[in-house]
């Protein structure tokens, strides 16, 4: 078996726009062992002079798919690495990664549910993951995201989700909007707190299995808040990371 | 560890997850997974739940629930120093499966 933390070469296959700052790149990996939902990998991009930078991404998408790994992947302005991938990088670049990486925010099926999915920006990518595994195994754990972005135009998958939602086998997503809503916005438009939580936990029960990755605060409050609602803490597993103020 | 040094996504706070190829690569295993007491409070928490600060010379791990300082760990040329005094203990399940 290929050591799963060797450096190998990965080929840009596809890249697709999600929103105007986020941007999913399809990294050919022939030699990819598999991963568990929630993993990451890490990408490591070697300039002439030799002068090197490492960063951790969460892989975005399915367990299912062989040879290959989504990442996604937000534009950090005066960033490193993030504007490198979104302004240099075109389909057939190959660059070095490593992984799967990490083995404490992870999701597959044989952990069960119900889940509660708790996602600030960006911070949505490696529950995608969860989400499309789960629909790709066919399988009913009963499953909420409740998804925190800051305009209607920054909500990353939101076709999908809403697709994924509408097979109604008990995956619903409810989103809510901090700074600007659309006329119309049927969702929460305020930052996720504890009566959103319960709302949203009520369904699914104390027992829920709980991810959370976002910004520090988001996560912050959503994990104290739903401890304080009756969830056991080792129940809760979070994942901090991206721009705070989301 | 990394030269995360100028990347503002990176000044931000992370937690142990980030760390995550870092520390595999130094202990051949995942180490996300892997509970520790923390010395300081008493407190047990995942490696990847710790919070994570890099803008020193190495990675600092810090308690989730009191902030003080679990595991440093510091890469020089030649060799990696792991300073573990703030942790009472490290728990390594013997099996490569860490999801229960």
């Amino acid at each position: 078996m290929a050591n799963p933390i060797a450096w190998q070469l990965a080929t840009v296959v596809a890249i697709r726009d999600e929103t105007p700052s986020v941007r999913s790149f399809t990294l050919g990996l022939p030699g990819w062992p598999g991963h568990r939902s929630g993993q990451h990998v890490d990408v490591r991009l070697t300039a002439e002079d030799g002068y090197s930078v490492e960063r951790s991404y969460s892989i975005a998408s399915e367990p299912e798919r062989e040879g290959e790994v989504d990442i996604t992947v937000e534009q950090i302005p005066g960033g490193e690495v993030s504007p490198f991938l979104h302004e240099v990088v075109v389909v057939g670049d190959r660059f070095e990664v490593r992984g799967p990486i990490g083995g404490y925010f992870v999701w597959q099926a044989a952990l069960g549910g119900p889940l509660l999915l708790v996602a600030g920006g960006s911070g949505v990518v490696p529950l995608m993951a969860m989400i499309r595994h789960r629909h790709r195994a066919g399988l009913e754990v009963p499953t909420r995201l409740l998804f925190s972005s800051r305009h209607a135009d920054e909500i990353i998958f939101r076709d999908e989700l809403d697709e994924l939602a509408s097979a109604e086998d008990g995956f619903e997503v409810i989103h809510t909007l901090t700074r600007s809503r659309p006329s119309g916005w049927s969702g929460y438009d305020r930052r996720i707190d504890q009566r959103m939580l319960g709302e949203v936990l009520e369904p699914l029960g104390v027992g829920a299995r709980v991810y959370i990755c976002g910004p520090t605060a988001l996560v912050e409050v959503a994990a104290n808040a739903l401890v304080r609602l009756g969830v056991p803490p080792d129940r809760v597993r979070t994942e901090r990371f991206g721009p705070t103020g989301t | 560890m990394l030269d995360h040094s100028d990347d503002p996504a990176i000044e931000r706070e992370l937690d142990g997850n980030a760390l995550a190829g870092s520390l595999e690569s130094l202990f051949g295993r995942d180490m996300t997974a892997v509970p520790g007491r923390c010395a300081h409070c008493g407190t047990v928490h995942m490696v990847g739940a710790m919070r994570l600060f890099m803008g020193g010379p190495g990675a600092v791990l810090r308690c989730p629930a009191c902030d003080e300082v679990v595991l440093r760990i510091v890469e020089t040329a030649d060799r990696t120093y792991v300073d573990a005094r703030g942790a009472d203990y490290l728990v390594f399940r013997r099996s490569d499966r860490e999801i229960a």
